[in-house]
């Protein structure tokens, strides 16, 4: 192991200063986090908090309904990422459908969608376009496509959502957090600048951070120095810019407005969202108004999980009624779902 | 969220990539980062974010310069 | 023109008679099948292993192997981790209508070359016709001998050494590859893994514990083991051999490679001064070339697997938990 890394541990194991809380707000930190073991390392002054980043578990209840409902429709079928295919809606998931008759087909890209569209006419595809800034520009790309080609038989169903409004609305809100762990890859495209703000606003430190072991022990042990500096730090200086991918920005601005987001278990937040433009409207598949958010189980504490009010171990579910193989709510579900992550890694603090 | 990968660009094409991941090739979608072949990029779900700057990739030394001393 | 399955070919009658010998006693010639009678009758005696297992892999054909090589691997394998050497298998075929025949006779010549590579007889077949989209299924039921005694997944004892026969979800990787639409030079690893097993026991090494590492991958079967023989297990994520190709390939899907099925490896629990001698003949036999050693047993908390990651934290892995579907966004 590097000499500085070695530093970097040492510093963090020996760590007794002021408790801090870290929210970590992208999934896929949660899951790195976890198959680094990185709670292990870490004190118990240093607590980390899984946050609403994972985009299947604050997707709401009615837009899994809408899109089951879609796949179970002649000649139609449901074009997903693999996320998807088991969080629950109301009453089933997409997985359970395609057992039912339902035609759903699982990509790795978007784009995918556009010779699939081209070999079967008569068929409508519909893209389960969830997703935070990252994922963002890829839509845009495919709408760019849809428009230029005039592709009659692609639609999009969205629930996309964008982080800093979010993350405002959860320090608003009075929560417990010190410092956040800033989501990677939607710095990629959103700049480490869009978290300027925030860091002023609250006097809270952000880390911009990578996904490996290091990057992630880096991050944090530059957060904890941090400790109540208004300011941003970007740990991830090889693919994130100040400024992001302007172009992407740009791409997404010409396709989707700003607006208000349902998010599972939390509700709505001003801002939080993106649709496409009403002159876009033919390409939309039904994406308004799926604000209804119907619990599968009204135990399940899942909103409260993602705005770091609770552990997931503080659910009454947890690991009993709630399994991933019979998950109550959507952050058992994703492998980057907070909860799953605490239950197979059988992780208490 | 999010996942993406780092990979080589082996073929450059009109508006998309060859995108070589240790022996895993995908079709990467350019239209927003001008690419050569050769070029370390970002790809996520099929789409070019981001051209890794020269250096800093593997190093932690930028990062500790970033964290300062203990 | 390409000929493919109809229902007829399940009819009992002519045409299934004409399928039968045109394809399966071709390919798989031996004396005890050749007589065609209702079952079949063999020399045997002892303690027998029997297992049985079914095969629904999409698609038929895969890089690094078929539904033909990957059922006669599983069976035998299984045979094999109990100890037993593997003496007989059966093929009960399953086939949808609008089946390629060409694409069954490939994939059951597949069948017969893999058989023979095992030292495995196929002695019964069966063959029926479903409704469906051309694909294909094979049932089979192996039949082995145990002459040294039987291995149990309850074996491992403190202080034992984990070797794990090569690299981690080559199949799986391989598989997923073809249904994603990824163009990847991963092949799969699915192999009879009988010279490994017969070289380490006429090689006097005492077997605690084997397991084949399918379905669910390395964390999954240690686990179970873990849980068997009520140890615990350390694993060492800087010992544990993935390709850099199937490390990319999971990191482009957001999947674990110790959640990544395989076909032709094993792990074996081996104790602490054989361990040398256990890994240098399995690198030393045919598909064991990148065995080693990837932890230990310990007498800490019964039924627990531990992983030691690269930067020093600990990792308590359960079995797969869902179907391990890819992520990406």
């Amino acid at each position: 192991m590097r000499e500085e890394l070695k530093a970097v541990i040492k510093y963090l194991k020996e760590y007794d200063g002021p408790e801090m809380n870290i929210m970590e707000v992208c999934g896929s930190h949660t899951a790195a986090i976890a198959k680094n073991g990185i709670p292990t390392i870490l004190p118990d002054r240093i607590r980390l908090i899984s946050g609403p980043g994972c985009p299947v578990c604050v997707t709401p209840s009615s837009y899994i309904d809408r899109l089951i409902q879609l796949s179970m429709k002649e000649h139609t079928c449901v074009v997903t990422f693999g996320d998807l295919m088991r969080v629950p809606g109301s009453e089933t998931s997409l997985s359970a459908a395609k057992g039912e008759g339902a035609r759903v087909a699982m990509v790795y890209s978007p784009m995918d969608i556009l010779d699939m569209a081209a070999r079967e006419k008569e068929t409508t595809f519909i893209f389960a376009a969830v997703g935070f800034e990252t994922t963002m520009p890829v839509y845009a790309l495919l709408v760019d496509t849809i428009v230029r080609e005039n592709i009659p038989n692609i639609k999009l169903l969205t629930a996309l959502k964008t982080m800093p409004p979010v993350i405002d609305y959860l320090c608003r809100g009075g929560a417990a957090i010190d410092g956040f762990l800033a989501p990677g890859h939607v710095a990629v495209v959103t700049g480490s600048d869009a978290f300027e703000p925030l860091a002023e606003k609250y006097s809270i430190p952000f880390g911009v951070s990578g996904f490996s072991g290091p990057e992630l022990l880096i991050a944090i042990a530059g957060i904890l120095k941090a400790r109540g500096e208004g300011r941003v730090m970007n740990f991830y200086p090889s693919v994130v810019t100040r400024e992001g991918n302007e172009r992407a920005e740009a791409m997404i601005d010409r396709y989707f407005d700003v607006c208000d987001a349902s998010w599972r278990g939390m509700g709505a937040v001003t801002g939080s969202g993106r649709i496409l433009k009403k002159e876009y409207d033919w390409i939309d598949a039904g994406s308004r108004g799926l604000d209804e958010d119907r619990q599968k189980n009204r135990a399940c504490r899942c909103g409260e999980v993602l705005m770091g009010k609770i552990m997931p171990t503080e659910c009454p579910l947890h690991g009993k009624v709630c399994t991933p193989l019979n998950p109550q709510g959507a952050c058992m579900v994703s492998t980057e779902g907070s909860c799953y992550s605490w239950y197979i890694h059988h992780r208490t603090k | 969220m999010c996942v993406a990968l780092p990979g080589t660009v082996i073929e450059k094409k009109n508006g998309y990539a060859i995108v070589d991941f240790s022996g895993n090739r995908v079709k990467a979608r350019t239209g927003f980062v001008d690419v050569e072949v050769g070029d370390p990029v970002l790809v996520h779900a099929g789409c070019v974010l981001q051209k890794l700057s020269k250096n800093e990739s593997d190093d932690l030394t930028e990062l500790m310069k970033e964290v300062g001393a203990f | 023109m390409k000929q493919t399955i109809a229902m007829v070919h399940g009819s009992g009658g002519q045409a299934t008679g004409e399928l039968i010998r045109d394809v399966f006693a071709k390919a798989f010639d031996n004396k005890t099948l050749n007589l065609m009678e209702d079952s079949a009758a063999v020399p045997g005696s002892g303690t027998i292993a029997i297992t049985t297992d079914s095969f629904v892999v999409t698609p038929l054909e895969f890089a690094g192997g078929d539904i033909g090589r990957l059922c006669v691997c599983g069976t035998v394998n299984d045979l094999l981790m109990r100890g037993a050497s593997p003496k007989y298998i059966t093929c009960g075929a399953i086939l949808e209508e609008g089946l390629d025949i060409e694409v069954l006779r490939r994939v059951i010549y597949s069948m017969a070359e893999t058989a023979r590579e095992a030292g495995v007889q196929v002695v019964a077949g069966d063959t029926k016709v479903i409704e469906g989209h051309g694909g294909m299924y094979i049932n089979t039921a192996g039949v082995g001998f145990i002459e040294h005694g039987a291995v149990s997944a309850a074996g491992a004892r403190p202080g034992d050494a984990i070797l794990v026969s090569g690299t981690m979800g080559d199949h799986h990787a391989a598989i997923l590859g073809e249904r994603m639409s990824i163009e990847t030079d991963i092949k799969s690893d699915c192999a009879p893994l009988t010279e490994i097993v017969r070289n380490l026991t006429e090689g006097g090494i005492h077997l605690h514990t084997m397991r084949d590492i399918t379905r669910g991958g390395l964390a999954t079967v240690l686990k179970e083991l873990a849980e068997a023989s009520e140890r615990q297990f350390v694993i060492d994520e800087e010992l544990i051999p993935v390709t850099l190709k199937v490390r990319d390939f999971c990191g482009m899907l957001g999947l674990d490679p110790l959640y990544m099925g395989n076909e032709g490896k094993l792990a074996a629990i081996v104790p602490e001064e054989e361990a040398e001698r256990a890994l240098s003949i399995m690198q030393h036999s045919k598909y064991g070339e990148n065995a080693c050693r990837i932890g230990t047993v310990t007498d800490g908390p019964k039924g627990q697997l531990i992983m030691r990651t690269e930067i020093g934290g600990e990792r308590d892995l359960d079995i797969l938990q869902g179907e391990g579907l890819p992520r990406i966004c």
